[in-house]
């Protein structure tokens, strides 16, 4: 039976051929010796890692990292849920996509987030300043993730961050989006906690933020 | 200021791979215009006479060596019939998508170019502007391209999903699209722009791979351009477009306009002689460059691509941000009569 490795050396190359077939064969034969939520943490999650990051290097295109977000989000659904896949514990989260709709971003670290266990609260694409502000209060989130593509979408997340701070807001901004890959200073200046160039880093803020919180929380 | 050429002897001149009197600048505005007459954006799209005005208006201030006839990318969509959202600190953005499931796209009827008020507005500011200017500055009409289009028409998610799951309506599409396209391209060469800007952001790597790139964006830009009765100059928005180079070149482009993410001595190299090289300044960036940080990095552009011409400075996305200043822009194009004037003898 393949190692780890291997299968992720697999499954990401047959991801990146947009090969939905090849993709659920090769983790039918690795739910033989592995549980779904190793295959999950083990397999999945690092695939797709490998993927988000090939993209900020030129080697992987955007389509093939939504479509490969796509597969793996349909064959958890299918495959891998029905023999029972238990979600991370983790402070509650939410996305959005602030005042435009250019939602693909969004769509991918969405998807990616929760095949790697996670649950996020999709506040959809469009949303206002004061919108995205009262349901983040409201839920009591405590990871606020925010995708834009726009410049000035990214500049209203300075508003953004003025009204959460004045509602008392404890929680951590992460964002993302077009113009944020092409200015490093810019989540500074905006006031967000975390930037992330692709999905990959997504993953990686998120669990980075996640195991501080529940370790805090722990002691 | 030591210019001999006219603008348009310069960018002639530069499309020819020879030197002219200095290295050609293509400020891309569409919404500085608007400052310029102290106008809200909005207000500023209504009447083709803003738009004519504050292109030449810009182009003096800053020694621009064009003007954009380009109003903003999801007018296209509100031809389509779809919605436009405008904003007071930003460009015009697309709304809800209007092909809203792929059904949608065999019930599609094209606009007529013609017969579209947006389009027409659109047309006529060119055409003052080439009363204004005559032959001396070139100006730049703009099309998306029908493979990129779909971004707006139906929302980038879907798009990718049509191009790998539904080959069939994608081939409707883009058989609508291209149509369109060239009507639009055609329809601004008449009305006075000297040539089109063909965006294509989805065609670049950063967006789809080489493989499906040659399965649909080439074979689509081969085909529309041939139909384009002007030089096209291909645009990717800031996307990758380096490892596909020469199949861009073979698809009829006379300029590629490149992103700040490659090298553009790089790109310069593999275009030498069979394309301009439009690029490559960061807009995003640029709102904080200080005068010393601009003149270092306009220096250093054309170090790497000025020499032997084919190649015009501009930005690397087809659109400089609103919030880039008056300041930062002097400082540009003050950087340019210092550092851009041929011979270049400067470059080590």
């Amino acid at each position: 039976m393949a190692s780890y490795k291997e299968l992720v050396a697999e499954i990401s190359q047959a991801l990146l051929s947009i090969d939905k077939r090849q993709a659920k064969d090769i983790l039918i034969r690795a739910l033989d010796k592995y549980s779904p939520i190793e295959i999950v943490e083990n397999i999945i999650t690092p695939s797709l890692e490998y993927i988000g990051e090939s993209w900020s290097f030129g080697n992987v295109s955007l389509s093939q990292v939504y479509m490969s977000g796509k597969i793996c989000d349909d064959v958890i659904k299918t495959l891998l849920k029905p023999k029972g896949i238990s979600k991370k514990r983790h402070p509650k989260m939410a996305i959005a996509v602030l005042e435009d709709f250019h939602t693909l971003g969004k769509k991918i670290v969405l998807s990616f987030l929760e095949t790697s266990g996670y649950e996020v609260i999709d506040y959809g694409y469009g949303i206002t300043v004061d919108s995205l502000v009262e349901k983040t209060i409201q839920d009591q989130i405590e990871i606020i993730l925010i995708s834009i593509l726009m410049l000035p979408s990214a500049l209203s997340i300075k508003e953004v961050k003025k009204k959460l701070k004045q509602a008392n807001f404890t929680g951590k901004i992460v964002v993302g989006g077009a113009a944020f890959n092409f200015d490093n200073e810019l989540y500074k200046e905006v006031g967000a906690d975390y930037m992330c160039k692709n999905v990959s880093e997504a993953i990686t803020v998120v669990h980075r933020i996640t195991s501080c919180k529940i370790t805090k929380e722990a002691y | 200021m030591s210019d001999k050429m006219t603008s348009m002897q310069r960018v002639l001149t530069t499309l020819g791979h020879k030197e002219p009197d200095r290295v050609p600048i293509f400020l891309l505005f569409t919404m500085h215009g608007a400052i310029e007459l102290g106008l809200p954006i909005k207000e500023y799209f209504t009447t083709p006479r803003h738009i004519a005005e504050g292109q030449v208006r810009l182009r003096n201030k800053y020694h621009n060596d064009c003007l954009y006839g380009f109003f903003y990318a999801p007018i296209e969509i509100e031809a389509w019939g779809g919605e436009v959202i405008f904003r007071d600190d930003g460009p015009p953005n697309s709304g809800e998508p209007f092909i809203k499931k792929f059904d949608d796209i065999k019930k599609l009827t094209l606009p007529l170019v013609k017969h579209t008020k947006c389009l027409t507005k659109a047309l006529e500011a060119q055409t003052l502007m080439k009363q204004r200017v005559a032959d001396e500055v070139p100006i730049i009409g703009v099309v998306m391209s029908p493979f990129s289009i779909p971004v707006m028409q139906m929302g980038f998610d879907k798009y990718i999903e049509l191009l790998y799951e539904h080959r069939d309506l994608f081939e409707h599409l883009m058989k609508l699209n291209e149509e369109f396209c060239v009507e639009w391209a055609n329809a601004q060469l008449e009305a006075g722009c000297t040539a089109i800007c063909y965006f294509d952001p989805v065609s670049s790597t950063t967006i789809i791979n080489k493989e499906l790139y040659l399965q649909t964006g080439y074979k689509i830009a081969k085909s529309t351009l041939s139909k384009i009765k002007g030089p096209v100059a291909t645009h990717f928005a800031a996307g990758r477009c380096l490892s596909i180079i020469d199949e861009v070149a073979q698809t009829g482009t006379a300029v590629v306009g490149v992103s700040v993410l490659e090298d553009i001595g790089q790109i310069k190299n593999a275009c030498k002689g069979k394309m301009t090289v439009l690029g490559n300044l960061n807009g995003i960036e640029m709102r904080r460059w200080s005068a010393q940080h601009t003149e270092s990095v306009i220096k250093e552009t054309i170090a790497k691509a000025g020499q032997g011409g084919g190649f015009i400075l501009s930005d690397n996305h087809g659109e400089i941000p609103f919030q880039v200043s008056e300041e930062v822009l002097y400082n540009i194009s003050n950087s340019i009569q210092k550092w851009g004037v041929y011979p270049l003898n400067w470059i080590e």
